[in-house]
């Protein structure tokens, strides 16, 4: 792995955001949850308890779910980011946010980002989830509002769409 | 929430990263994952003026099987690359079982196996199976490298028997006849939660006998801990429900409960007889280690 450059104080870090090259000068203490809402504004990754329980600010690095608020700027150097807004197409939703909608799965829509993220993670490496492993899936976003009902029925839905 | 300011060190190898430990001692620590770390810097439980991150070390990651020593399983392997891996869920499915209950997935990307150690943490998850299966912890200073039983790397809440300047490198399953075992955990939600109890078992099955046994709890000591009275019970006999219901009303005496907000000792102890049966019936059910 690459070392980020070190400026004084300040670290160039490197990364591929949404399929776009990215670059920064971050402080050490600068969380991957800053760096991409303050200076990318990617304001779609949200900021909850910013402790690593609610899953508000889940994006993926390498494909896998982690949440931004517990990785460090200088700590994501040289890898890929996807956040919510790197899920469109062309303009076109990812079928998961497609289902989302159509099963009323958003209410307040602070989870959904984070919510949609994990999902995205399962289905690519589980196209076919059964709701158990929906819900484990997403075990590490909470959502204060839905219940989640709506949200397992959209992922499905979205599963269902794969085959 | 902000991380309190600290200057970031990225040693290229594990010497110069226990070089660094010893230049800036009680000031520094060592960053794998973060997601425990992170959290306590947040709180303002930390404030560490120097962190010695392991991202560049890969010679730390690796998970392999090493022919007269066992499964080595580096520090900085994540809980889910444990939970995935090929060699560990041919040999000692447990391990992977124990890495698959913690947490949730974001965190089983990140956290490490060294860490959930190093933390030393009295409800951590790894440490009973992982002792259940006698391993051994590899800890490396910048002049010798030792290699001691994991469970006498437990001091106390959060002390280990790290050193200054050592860094846990690697866990070591050695090669054994156990026939099964199993972690169970109690914890109050199935994702995010922590162990209000825990129990590991391996066990060596011959004939209805029971050959060898190890019962290690978690969650109700200052560190994971033998019930080595409860094994004494099984060692040497012929497995029989009795015998088991035995096992965890002992194990449950020899427990050492604190109360706290996640449990009474009544209640822990209550879990620790019902997980050490049920975790001793899965281990001899079950047909893998």
């Amino acid at each position: 792995m690459v070392t980020a450059i070190k400026k004084g104080n300040l670290h160039v870090v490197r990364l591929v955001v949404n399929g776009e090259e990215h670059a920064a000068l971050v402080k050490s203490n600068t969380t991957l949850l800053d760096l991409l809402r303050e200076e990318f504004d990617y304001t779609g990754t949200k900021k909850g308890c910013e402790l690593g329980d609610c899953g508000a600010c889940t994006v993926l690095m390498d494909g896998k779910t982690v949440n931004s608020c517990l990785v460090l700027a200088v700590e994501a150097n040289g890898h890929t980011v996807t956040t919510i807004e790197g899920l469109e197409r062309n303009g076109e939703l990812d079928r998961l946010q497609e289902e989302f909608i159509n099963q009323a799965a958003v209410q307040c829509g602070y989870c959904s980002p984070g919510m949609i993220l994990s999902a995205k993670a399962l289905l690519v490496r589980n196209p076919h989830p059964s709701e158990r492993e929906v819900r484990e899936a997403i075990g590490g976003n909470l959502c204060r509002c839905t219940g989640y009902v709506r949200i397992v029925k959209a992922i499905l839905a979205a599963a269902e769409a794969n085959s | 929430m902000i991380v309190p300011e600290f200057e970031y060190l990225s040693p290229q190898s594990v010497q110069e990263a226990c070089a660094l430990l010893i230049q800036y001692g009680a000031n520094a620590k060592v960053l794998a994952g973060g997601s425990d770390l992170l959290v306590k810097m947040k709180d303002g439980l930390m404030k560490p003026a120097y962190l010695v991150s392991l991202k560049n070390l890969d010679s730390l990651k690796a998970i392999r099987y090493q022919k007269g020593a066992g499964v080595i399983i580096g520090a900085r392997a994540t809980h889910n690359e444990v939970m995935n891996n090929d060699i560990l869920q041919a040999k000692y499915r447990s391990v992977c079982e124990a890495a698959h209950s913690m947490a949730a997935d974001q965190i089983r990307n990140v956290g490490t196996i060294g860490g959930n150690l190093v933390n030393a943490v009295p409800s951590a998850d790894l440490p009973p199976i992982l002792i259940a299966l006698d391993s051994q912890a590899r800890i490396v200073g910048t002049s010798r490298e030792r290699t001691i039983p994991l469970e006498d790397f437990f001091l106390g809440p959060g002390k280990t028997a790290l050193e200054s300047g050592e860094i846990l490198a690697e866990i070591i399953i050695p090669d054994q006849s156990t026939t099964g075992s199993n972690y169970i955990k109690f914890g109050l939600r199935r994702a995010g939660a922590l162990a209000v109890a825990g129990v590991a078992s391996s066990i060596t099955v011959s004939d209805g006998t029971c050959q060898d046994v190890r019962i290690v709890l978690g969650a109700v000591a200052p560190t994971p801990m033998r019930a080595r009275q409860a094994e004494q019970v099984l060692r040497g006999k012929k497995i029989s429900q009795e015998l088991i219901d035995e096992a965890g009303r002992v194990a449950a005496v020899e427990s050492k409960p604190i109360n706290d907000i996640r449990g009474s000792i009544e209640y822990r102890r209550n879990l620790v007889n019902v997980l050490t049966k049920r975790s001793l019936k899965a281990a001899i059910e079950k047909g893998h280690v």
